[in-house]
C-alpha cells in the first residue's frame, strides 16, 4: 500500500536526468536501507537474537553489494543518472527535491561508505561486545553511514544540508556515547558546535548560490557556472555571488572536513568508540567536505575562480601544521586523529589547485588505510585497555596479526611504493606541480616526511621495545582480524586503480560527469616526483626508527629533543582550544547580562501582561459562560433525564404475566387495525 | 374436506393456550400454555398448506421446524423452572418478581 503509494508519487514529482537502467532507478534503496536498520533496531532491537547489531550488518552489507554493482556499472558505461522527486513547491521558483544520484562521483562514495562501513560494522559486532548501550550504538552507526549517503546522493544542495546535517547530529551521538563521562559528553558538543559555525557559512553559501541561479540543483548551479557572469540561464549570477557562495562553501567544508583552524573537534572526537572513529575518518564524515568540494568542482574552476587561493592556503597550513602536532601525542588515537587532519589538508589542496582526480583518488585510498590503522588502534587499545602509547609496546609478538596489519597501512599511510598512498600521494605532487603551485609542493613533500616519521614513532611505540602496560595483552578475536586483514589487502591494492600510463580506471570512473574540465592527468609517472615523494618517505621512516627504535629515554625526552622550542607550541595545540574559549569568554559575559536583561524586562513584562489579561478572561468565561450558561443547561438535561427515568420504572413490574398480557393485548391491537384499516 | 372446522380447532386451541399463559401461576403450566399456542400454529401451518396444495409442502416444512424449536424452548424452559424450584422451593410465578424496576 505505502510502497504503491510512494511510487505512484515519485512517478508523478520525477525528473530524471541522463539514461539508467533499473539498477538507477532503484538506487534510492542504499539510501533507505540504512534508515530501516535505525528504525528497526530503535523499536525491535533488544527483542532481536544479537541486540539489533544484525539488522544494522545486513543493512550496511546491502549498501555494500549494491554500491559494488553500481561500482561495476558506471565504470564499466560511465552511466549518468539523476533523480529528483518535487516534496514541496513553495513558490513558482523555490522548489525543494529529494532525489539520488548515481556516477563516478557519487558512485564512488557509495562503495567506500558500503564497504568501509561493512568492514567497520562485523569489527564493532567484537570491540562493542558487552559494551553500555549496544543496540543503541549500532541504531547510531546506521544513522551515521545513511546520513552520509544522503549527503553522498544529493542532487541538490538542500538535501546536501539535509544530510549534512544529519551526519553532525549522528557524530554528536556517537563521540559522546560514553556520556557518563563529562569529559566524552563534552568532546561532543565541541565537535557539534565547530561544525556548526562552519554550517553556517554552507547554509549561506548554499542559498546564496541558488537564490542567484534560480534552482537549489547542483547541476543548474554548475550549468550557470560554466556559462559565465550574467549568463542566459541565470543572469542574477554575478561573480561576486560566485565566489562569495563558493568561499562560504569551502567554509563548510572547513568544518566537517576539519581544516585548520576548525579542525580542532577532530582530535577531541577520538572521546567516541574506536570503530566510530575509523568510521568518521574514513568514509563517513570528514569525507563530506572533499565530496563536496569535488562536487562543486566546475564552480572553482570557472566564475569562482578568485576562491583557490585562499583554499590551497588553508589546505597547505593544514597539511603540514597538523601533522606536526601528530608527532608528541602519547595517545595513539590522537596521533591518527592529527594525521588524518593533515592527509584531508592533501586532499582539500589537490582539488583546490584543480586536481579532481588526485583529491579525489588520495580520499578513496585514505578510507582504506585510515580506517584500516583505526581499526587496528582499536584492537590494539582493546587488549592493552589503555590510549596512551606510553602504556603500550612490544607487542608485535602477542598481537601478531594486528602488528603486520598495521604495519601495512603505516606503510600506504607514508607512501611506500607500491601501497595505495604512494600512487594518491604521487598524483597530488603531480597536480600541484603541474599548477605551477612549487612552494605548496615543496610543502607537500615535507609533509610526506613528517606523516613518515610519525607513523614510524606510532609503530615504535607500540609493536617495538619493552611492554610498559598492565596484564597480559592478546591477539583480538577473528570478527576483529577478518576487517583488518581485508582492509590490508584494499590498502596495498587500491592504488592500482590509478596508476597513470597503465591503467586509469579511476579517472575515468570520477570522471562519468564530464565536469572536470581543468583536472590533469599525468601521462605516466612523474619519476622525479615520485623519487621525492619516496626519499621523504624513507628519511621519515629512518628518522623516526633511529630516535624511537629502541627504548631509552622517556619518550617524552625524546619527544622534545628534536624539537626543543617548539614541543610546548605543539603540546599545547597552537592554543587553538585557548583561542576559542578566549573568543567565547569574551563574548559570554554582555551577552549574558544583555540576554538577562531582555529576559527580566522585556519578555518578562509581556508574559505578566498576558498573564493577567488571560486570568480575567478566565474569571468572565467561568462565571458567566461555564456557571450561569452551560452548568444550567447541564442540569436541566440531567433532571429531565432523572424524571422521565422514575417515571418509566413503574412499568417493569418483574411480573412475566404483565408482560404476556401487554403481548397478546398488542398482538389483537395489531389484527384489529389490519382488520379496520385493510379493508 | 373444508378449512373452517380446522381453523376454529386451532383458534380454540390458541385461546385455551392464552388464557393458560396469562392466568396460570404454575411455572409449569404455563409452558404448557405455550406449547398449546404453538401447536394451534403447526396445525394452521399444514392446513392451508394443504388447501393451496403447495408443492414444495411448505408449511409441513415448517411445522417441523416450529416443533424443533418447540422442544428446544421447552428443554430450556424446564430446566430454568427446574433450577428455580431448588433454589426457592416454588413454582409460582408471582414469587419471582426480582427484576422488578
Amino acid at each position: 500500500m505505502m510502497s504503491d503509494l510512494l511510487f505512484r508519487f515519485a512517478e508523478e514529482g520525477a525528473v530524471e536526468i541522463g539514461a539508467g537502467g533499473a539498477l538507477q532507478e532503484w538506487a534510492w534503496l542504499i539510501l533507505v536501507a540504512p534508515f530501516v536498520a535505525v528504525a528497526g533496531i530503535v523499536f525491535f532491537g533488544k527483542r532481536m537474537r544479537y541486540q539489533g547489531a544484525e539488522l544494522a550488518v545486513g543493512m550496511m552489507a546491502f549498501v555494500f553489494v549494491y554500491g559494488l554493482i553500481l561500482w561495476v556499472q558506471t565504470m564499466t558505461d560511465h552511466v549518468v543518472y539523476e533523480n529528483s522527486v518535487v516534496i514541496a513547491q513553495v513558490s513558482e521558483s523555490l522548489v525543494f527535491e529529494w532525489g539520488w544520484v548515481v556516477d563516478g562521483l557519487s558512485s564512488m562514495m557509495y562503495f567506500v561508505v558500503g564497504v568501509v562501513g561493512l568492514l567497520v560494522f562485523v569489527y564493532a559486532l567484537g570491540y562493542m561486545r558487552g559494551e553500555i548501550r549496544y543496540t543503541w550504538f549500532f541504531a547510531s552507526l546506521s544513522l551515521f553511514a545513511g546520513a552520509m549517503l544522503v549527503l553522498v546522493a544529493a542532487p541538490n544542495l538542500a538535501q546536501l544540508i539535509v544530510g549534512w546535517e544529519l551526519v553532525g547530529l549522528a557524530s554528536y551521538l556517537l563521540i559522546s556515547h560514553y556520556w557518563e563521562d563529562k569529559e566524552n559528553s563534552t568532546a561532543g558538543m565541541k565537535a557539534f558546535f565547530t561544525n556548526k559555525v562552519a554550517d553556517v557559512g554552507l547554509i549561506i553559501g548554499a542559498i546564496a548560490l541558488s537564490a542567484a541561479v534560480g534552482s537549489f540543483r547542483i547541476s543548474d548551479i554548475l550549468d550557470a557556472a560554466t556559462h559565465g557572469e550574467g549568463g542566459f540561464s541565470a543572469p542574477l549570477f554575478g561573480s561576486t555571488v560566485a565566489v562569495a557562495g563558493a568561499l562560504l562553501l569551502f567554509f563548510g567544508a572547513m568544518g566537517k572536513s576539519a581544516q585548520f583552524p576548525l579542525h580542532i573537534w577532530l582530535p577531541d572526537a577520538m572521546a567516541g568508540p574506536t570503530p566510530v572513529s575509523a568510521l568518521m575518518h574514513a568514509a563517513t564524515m570528514v569525507t563530506a567536505g572533499i565530496y563536496l568540494m569535488a562536487r562543486m568542482f566546475p564552480l572553482y574552476q570557472t566564475i569562482a575562480e578568485a576562491a583557490r587561493p585562499y583554499m590551497i592556503a588553508i589546505g597547505a597550513a593544514t597539511l603540514f601544521l597538523t601533522g606536526l602536532l601528530a608527532l608528541v601525542q602519547d595517545d595513539i588515537k590522537k596521533v591518527l586523529a592529527y594525521s588524518t587532519v593533515s592527509q584531508l589538508g592533501y586532499m582539500m589542496t589537490a582539488v583546490a589547485a584543480g586536481g579532481y582526480t588526485a583529491g579525489l583518488f588520495h580520499l578513496f585510498t585514505h578510507a582504506f588505510f585510515k580506517a584500516l590503522l583505526f581499526l587496528g588502534a582499536g584492537s590494539v587499545i582493546h587488549s592493552v585497555h589503555s590510549n596512551n602509547m606510553s602504556d603500550m609496546g612490544g607487542l608485535r609478538k602477542s598481537m601478531p596479526v594486528t602488528f603486520w596489519t598495521f604495519v601495512i597501512g603505516s606503510g600506504a599511510l607514508a607512501g611506500v611504493f607500491p601501497l595505495a598512498g604512494f600512487f594518491s600521494k604521487d598524483e597530488i605532487l603531480g597536480t600541484l606541480d603541474h599548477e605551477g603551485y612549487q612552494l605548496v609542493m615543496w610543502i607537500a613533500i615535507a609533509g610526506a616526511f613528517v606523516t613518515a616519521f610519525y607513523m614510524t614513532r606510532a609503530v615504535a611505540l607500540t609493536f617495538f621495545g619493552e611492554y610498559k602496560g598492565h596484564g597480559h595483552p592478546h591477539e583480538s578475536e577473528r570478527v576483529m582480524t577478518v576487517p583488518l586483514v581485508v582492509l590490508a589487502g584494499l590498502s596495498a591494492v587500491a592504488g592500482f586503480v590509478n596508476w597513470p600510463g597503465v591503467y586509469t580506471g579511476f579517472t575515468e570512473w570520477v570522471g562519468t560527469r564530464a565536469l572536470t574540465m581543468g583536472d590533469h592527468h599525468p601521462e605516466a609517472l612523474d619519476l622525479r616526483l615520485a623519487a621525492f615523494g619516496t626519499a621523504a618517505a624513507l628519511l621519515g621512516i629512518a628518522g623516526g626508527w633511529l630516535l624511537y627504535g629502541k627504548d631509552k629515554e622517556s619518550q617524552q625526552a625524546r619527544d622534545a629533543f628534536w624539537i626543543p622550542g617548539l614541543y610546548d607550541a605543539f603540546k599545547a595545540k597552537y592554543w587553538l582550544d585557548d583561542l576559542a574559549l578566549g573568543i567565547v569568554a569574551l563574548v559570554k559575559g554582555p551577552s549574558a547580562r544583555f540576554v538577562n536583561w531582555t529576559n527580566n524586562v522585556i519578555i518578562d513584562g509581556i508574559i505578566n501582561t498576558v498573564g493577567v489579561g488571560t486570568r480575567w478572561l478566565g474569571k468572565l468565561v467561568y462565571g458567566r459562560f461555564d456557571q450561569q450558561g452551560i452548568d444550567l443547561a447541564i442540569n436541566a438535561a440531567a433532571a429531565g433525564s432523572g424524571a422521565a427515568g422514575g417515571a418509566l420504572r413503574k412499568l417493569q413490574t418483574g411480573r412475566i404475566q404483565q408482560y404476556a398480557g401487554a403481548l397478546v393485548v398488542g398482538a389483537v391491537a395489531l389484527v384489529v387495525g389490519f382488520v379496520i384499516f385493510t379493508n | 374436506m373444508t378449512l373452517a372446522p380446522i381453523l376454529l380447532l386451532a383458534a380454540a386451541l390458541f385461546s385455551m393456550g392464552i388464557y393458560g399463559l396469562l392466568a396460570r401461576r404454575n411455572a409449569v403450566m404455563v409452558l404448557l400454555a405455550v406449547e398449546l399456542m404453538l401447536n394451534a400454529v403447526n396445525i394452521n401451518l399444514v392446513a392451508f398448506e394443504a388447501a393451496i396444495r403447495d408443492s414444495l409442502a411448505t408449511g409441513q416444512v415448517f411445522a417441523i421446524f416450529v416443533i424443533t424449536v418447540a422442544a428446544a424452548e421447552v428443554g430450556i424452559g424446564l430446566a430454568i423452572v427446574l433450577m428455580i424450584f431448588r433454589n426457592r422451593q416454588s413454582a409460582n410465578l408471582d414469587d419471582f418478581s426480582t427484576m422488578s424496576g
